[in-house]
C-alpha cells in the first residue's frame, strides 16, 4: 500500500499551487533547515528541470526559502518568505540550471554560517512527498518523515555494530538503514529511520563512539 | 482493512454502518490516535476548506493573472435568476472554482487528493449542504467517505497527473466527492460505488495539459466541472441507475490508460492546450517577463 492514511488522500493542508512544486519544495527547504540545526546566514539555492522552468509561477522559490525559514505547507508566510528572510538577516541567492537530472523536480540547497556548510539535494516525487537523494555530496535516500539520525564516520569494521548497539541498549528499533561512502576506508555516512524519537542521550552516545566524527538528527 | 471499492462496501452493508465509519476505524487502526483526535483532524481540514471557498467567493487573482475571478462571476449570475442549471449545481461549480483560484493565487486549501484537483470535493459539500443541512459530523462524514475512496484509486491506481494524467487528479476527486454526496443524501454504500463509478467512466482519458506548466489552465475549470459531473452521477445512483462496469474494473480501466498515455500528456507541458499557439505564447508572455 502506497497510502496508508485518511489524510493522505484529505489533506495536507497547504499554500497552493502546486503540491509537488509548492508543498513538496517546501518541505525539502525545511529538512535541510532541520539537518542544519539553525537559521543559516546565507543559502544558495539551485534549481533544475521543472522547477528551473515553473517556478515563479508555482512559488516553488519562496516555498523552499519558506521550509529553511522553518516554516511548514500550511505557513501563510511562505508567499512573503523572501522578506522575511532578508529582514533575518539570511542572504538568498538562485541559480538556475540547465542539466537534466534524473527527476525533473529537483533542488539543490546549500546553507552556511560562520562554522558550518550543508549541501542537500531534493526531489520532489508527487502530492507533496519529497525525498532527499544527497547530503554533502554522498548518495541516501531519506524521506524526511521519520525520524532518523544520520552519522557521519570513518569507513572501518565494526562501526555498524558500535551505533546500533547504543540504540538497541536504548530499545530504539531501526526501520531503515543504510550506509554510502564515497571511497574505501575514507569518509562514510550512515542513515538510520527510527520508530521513536531521538533523545539527546542517545546522540551524545554515538558522538563519543570512535571513529564518529558528526551525528545530525532528523526529527519530524 | 480494504482494498478495493467492493471489499469496502462489503464491510460497511455488513455492519450496516456508514463508508465513513469503515474510514475511520481503519485510520484509528492505523495511526493509534483516538476516535475524537483523528475527528478533529479532519475537522481542521474542513475549516481550511471553508475558509478558501469564502475567500475565493470574495474574489481573487493568481500572481500570473491567468485566473482569478470567475467563481464571483458564477455567484452573480446565479442571483440573476437567469440560471439554466439548477442553482445547487452552480453553486457546486462556483465553490470548486473558488476554491482553486485560492489555490492558484498562493492561498491556503487542503488537497483533496491534489492541490490541482483541490476544489470539487468542498465545492460539491458546501452546495449540496444548503439543501440537506448535514450536522458538523455529518460534513466530516463526508470528507471521510471521500477519503475511502481516493485511498482505493490512490493504492490502486494513481491521483498524480504526473502518473496518469488529470483522470487521475479530478477524475478521482469527482469519484470520491459523486460517492460522498450520495451517503450523505441517503444513499447506500452500494450507490455510492454505483455514483464513483458513473463519474469515473466519465473522466476516463482525460489528460494533463497545464499551460505553462502552471496549476491555472485548464485546472480551474477542470474542477468546475470534475463538480458537476460529480452531482449529477451522484443523482443519477439516488435514481437507481447502476454502472453496467463495476467500479473496481473502471479504477483499474483507469490506471491502465493512465499507462499508456503519452508522457507530452502527463504533466509536462509538452502537449494539449499547453502546446496551442495561445498555450505556448501565454507560457512565453509569463515566463518571458521573469527574465
Amino acid at each position: 500500500m502506497k497510502y496508508r492514511s485518511a489524510f493522505d488522500i484529505i489533506g495536507p493542508v497547504m499554500i497552493g499551487p502546486s503540491s509537488s512544486h509548492t508543498a513538496g519544495a517546501a518541505r525539502i527547504g525545511r529538512v535541510a533547515r532541520t539537518l542544519f540545526g539553525k537559521q543559516p546566514n546565507k543559502a544558495i539555492i539551485s534549481l533544475y528541470g521543472s522547477f528551473a522552468k515553473t517556478y515563479r509561477g508555482h512559488g516553488t522559490d519562496v516555498a523552499v526559502v519558506g521550509g529553511i525559514l522553518d516554516f511548514d505547507t500550511d505557513d501563510e508566510r511562505i508567499p512573503t518568505s523572501l522578506t522575511i528572510a532578508q529582514e533575518a538577516g539570511m542572504e538568498v541567492s538562485f541559480t538556475i540550471e540547465d542539466t537534466v537530472m534524473d527527476h525533473p523536480n529537483t533542488v539543490k540547497i546549500r546553507l552556511f554560517d560562520e562554522d558550518n556548510e550543508l549541501e542537500l539535494v531534493g526531489i520532489s516525487i508527487g502530492g507533496g512527498t519529497i525525498e532527499i537523494t544527497e547530503l554533502n555530496t554522498f548518495k541516501l535516500k531519506l524521506s524526511g518523515e521519520h525520524p532518523a539520525i544520520l552519522v557521519v564516520h570513518n569507513d572501518v569494521f565494526g562501526i555498524i555494530s558500535s551505533v546500533s548497539t547504543v540504540l538497541a541498549n536504548h530499545e530504539i528499533n531501526i526501520g531503515h538503514m543504510e550506509v554510502s561512502r564515497k571511497e574505501k576506508g575514507q569518509m562514510a555516512l550512515m542513515v538510520i529511520e527510527v520508530d521513536q524519537k531521538i533523545k539527546n542521550e542517545v546522540m551524545k552516545e554515538i558522538e563519543r563512539l570512535e571513529n564518529v566524527s558528526q551525528v545530525i538528527r532528523m526529527v519530524e | 482493512m480494504f482494498r478495493n471499492v467492493a471489499e469496502l462496501v462489503e464491510l460497511a452493508e455488513s455492519k450496516n454502518v456508514k463508508i465513513a465509519e469503515i474510514m475511520i476505524l481503519q485510520e484509528m487502526e492505523f495511526s493509534g490516535l483516538s476516535r475524537e483526535q483523528i475527528i478533529e483532524k479532519m475537522d481542521r481540514n474542513l475549516t481550511v476548506m471553508e475558509q478558501a471557498v469564502e475567500r475565493g467567493l470574495n474574489g481573487v487573482q493568481s500572481v500570473t493573472g491567468l485566473t482569478g475571478g470567475d467563481a464571483v462571476l458564477l455567484q452573480n449570475y446565479i442571483k440573476s435568476g437567469k440560471a439554466l442549471a439548477g442553482d445547487l449545481l452552480l453553486d457546486a461549480v462556483s465553490k470548486a472554482v473558488a476554491t482553486n483560484e485560492v489555490n492558484a493565487a498562493m492561498g491556503m486549501i487542503c488537497a483533496t487528493p491534489t492541490a490541482g484537483s483541490a476544489g470539487v470535493v468542498p465545492g460539491t459539500l458546501f452546495a449540496v449542504k444548503e439543501k440537506l443541512n448535514p450536522t458538523r459530523a455529518e460534513m466530516i462524514e463526508f470528507l471521510f467517505t471521500s477519503a475511502a475512496f481516493g485511498f482505493v484509486v490512490a493504492n490502486n491506481a494513481s491521483i498524480s497527473g504526473a502518473a496518469g494524467g488529470c483522470q487521475a487528479e479530478v477524475g478521482s476527486a469527482s469519484g470520491m466527492a459523486a460517492a460522498a454526496i450520495v451517503e450523505l443524501a441517503g444513499g447506500t454504500p452500494s450507490q455510492s460505488a454505483e455514483a464513483m463509478a458513473i463519474t469515473l467512466k466519465n473522466m476516463l482519458g482525460l489528460v494533463c495539459d497545464p499551460v505553462a506548466g502552471l496549476v491555472e489552465v485548464p485546472c480551474v475549470k477542470r474542477n468546475a466541472m470534475g463538480a458537476s459531473n460529480a452531482i449529477t452521477a451522484a443523482d443519477m445512483a439516488l435514481a437507481g441507475i447502476t454502472s453496467r462496469i463495476p467500479c473496481d474494473e473502471v479504477i483499474d480501466a483507469m490506471y491502465k490508460i493512465g499507462l499508456t498515455m503519452p508522457v507530452a500528456l502527463r504533466e509536462t507541458a509538452e502537449g494539449g492546450l499547453a502546446a496551442t499557439p495561445t498555450g505556448r505564447r501565454l507560457a512565453e508572455e509569463i515566463f518571458g517577463s521573469y527574465k
